[in-house]
């Protein structure tokens, strides 16, 4: 399911079990790839821009460009700045999650009791408001921070009534989502459960996270021509880091 | 909750916002708050802050988590970031409400329309605009009576309510700027479980034509 060579080479690779949080710097001109590596994984995301910190992935905006509920390929994820974060180049699962939101304590709680440290070490219950916090504050970002954020892997589905039905067994083992970035970004994350996972027992999966060098990004690229609003996007990504914007 | 008498006479406040301005106003606990979309399909983007905390604002993914669907009307509870209760819609003359949909800025409308846009009013500007006047604890006065000494900023912009629009969204997940379903006249009301602080922009989009390409003011009505 890999493809070491695809985007020039594997700069590191490492695991994270499920209900862990990492953040890290996520450069332009690299891929993540996220792997779920054996099901039913969700990967609770935020990004934001690394060196003007309040410039953030932004939900309304990367759905209403691209008039869609959900992502995959070839979607692009834009900020509050009018600006490409990173693109979906490539996705084996079909669709991720943008409206779902975070657990937190309370619902983590409800649904799968209390866990604390000094009862089972590593393996207490975490959940993704928390964890994100740990994150974030580690780049001087805060709770004003936690936007709508992207649950990678997780499917929730809309009915014509605006009901919502998380929908089970979305990602399989060995499913991964290539996120080729545009900007230099701070990327946190939380491998804890979706919020409105139907699984009753305290079950989050393990992914593996990639980065590989990406190829240059050409003018028939299919996420920047998806939509005339990906191509202005675009634009104002490299106007932003002083390039020619017709490049 | 069961659906109060409009009552004049406990009115404690009434204002007229015209088009494309921003407005920002306390709502105390257990007094209630209604918009009337005076022309119709106005959309007006609201903003919600726990007046005592600012840290504690709403939270559409929590709110829309929280009641099982991404519409809002009568019976929607507004929850905050803490999922704690901030106001619930009591009353609804529309009948649906956006939460996913944003706001608009000079930036994404460079994005969604042209990069010519970029110099026409949007809602981003009008939240600036309104925080930009608003006092600390240490000023004189102020929209807001709360003691507190750090302003609001871009920071705690979240994603908002858009009253009187439609966004639909469909099982396929497609999603898009429906012909609004309000009309001149209706109104939403909520009642407040907290003391909030309210930021709105009356929203000035052109480009959309779900306002028929004609912004229109609102009135904002709070009693007791």
């Amino acid at each position: 399911m890999t493809h070491p060579n695809k985007y020039n080479g594997l700069i590191w690779q490492e695991s994270l079990p499920g209900g862990a949080h990492w953040s890290g710097v996520i450069r332009r001109g690299t891929v993540l790839r996220l792997t779920d590596l054996q099901g039913n994984a969700n990967v609770a995301m935020l990004i934001n821009n690394l060196e003007v910190k309040n410039e953030r992935y932004n939900m309304p905006d990367t759905l209403k460009a691209q008039k869609t509920a959900f992502l995959t390929t070839p979607n692009m994820c834009f900020s509050d700045m009018g600006r490409v974060m990173c693109s979906i180049i490539a996705d084996s699962c079909g669709w991720h999650d943008t409206i779902g939101g975070l657990s937190n304590a309370t619902i983590v709680q409800k649904k799968y009791g209390q866990k604390s440290y000094q009862e089972a070490h590593n393996d207490y219950f975490k959940n993704g408001y928390d964890s994100l916090i740990n994150e974030l504050g580690k780049w001087g970002l805060n709770a004003s921070d936690i936007m709508p954020n992207i649950n990678w892997f997780s499917k929730v589905r809309v009915e014509d009534n605006g009901s919502m039905t998380f929908v089970t067994n979305n990602s399989k083992a060995g499913d991964h989502v290539d996120l080729r970035f545009e900007m230099d970004c701070i990327v946190s994350l939380s491998t804890a459960q979706h919020p409105m996972d139907t699984n009753p027992e305290y079950n989050p999966q393990p992914i593996e996270l990639s980065v590989y060098k990406s190829l240059p990004v050409t003018h028939d690229d299919p996420c920047r021509l998806h939509r005339a609003e990906n191509q202005r996007a675009y634009y104002n990504t490299k106007v932003f880091y002083g390039e020619n914007p017709n490049d | 909750m069961t659906k109060p008498q409009f009552d004049e006479s406990k009115i404690v406040y009434r204002e007229v916002v015209a088009a494309g301005d921003p407005w920002m106003h306390e709502v105390k606990a257990g007094q209630k708050f209604r918009i009337v979309d005076l022309e119709g399909n106005q959309a007006v983007d609201t903003l919600f802050y726990n007046a005592n905390d600012h840290s504690e604002r709403y939270s559409a993914t929590d709110t829309i988590r929280e009641q099982g669907n991404i519409y809002l009307t009568t019976g929607s509870v507004l929850q905050s970031n803490l999922c704690n209760p901030m106001l619930t819609i009591i009353d609804d003359t529309c009948g649906r409400h956006d939460t996913i949909g944003g706001a608009c800025s000079a930036e994404s409308n460079t994005v969604r329309y042209a990069i010519e846009k970029r110099h026409m009013h949007s809602c981003r500007d009008s939240f600036l605009m309104a925080l930009g006047s608003m006092k600390t604890s240490s000023s004189e006065s102020g929209a807001c009576s709360c003691n507190h000494d750090k302003p609001i900023t871009k920071d705690d912009l979240s994603s908002n309510i858009n009253f009187f629009m439609n966004v639909p969204v469909s099982p396929d997940g497609h999603l898009d700027f429906d012909d609004g379903i309000s009309a001149p006249g209706r109104y939403v009301e909520m009642q407040a479980h907290m003391d909030v602080l309210v930021l709105v922009s009356n929203c000035p989009q052109l480009n959309n034509p779900c306002n028929g390409y004609n912004p229109t003011p609102v009135e904002m009505i709070i009693w007791e």
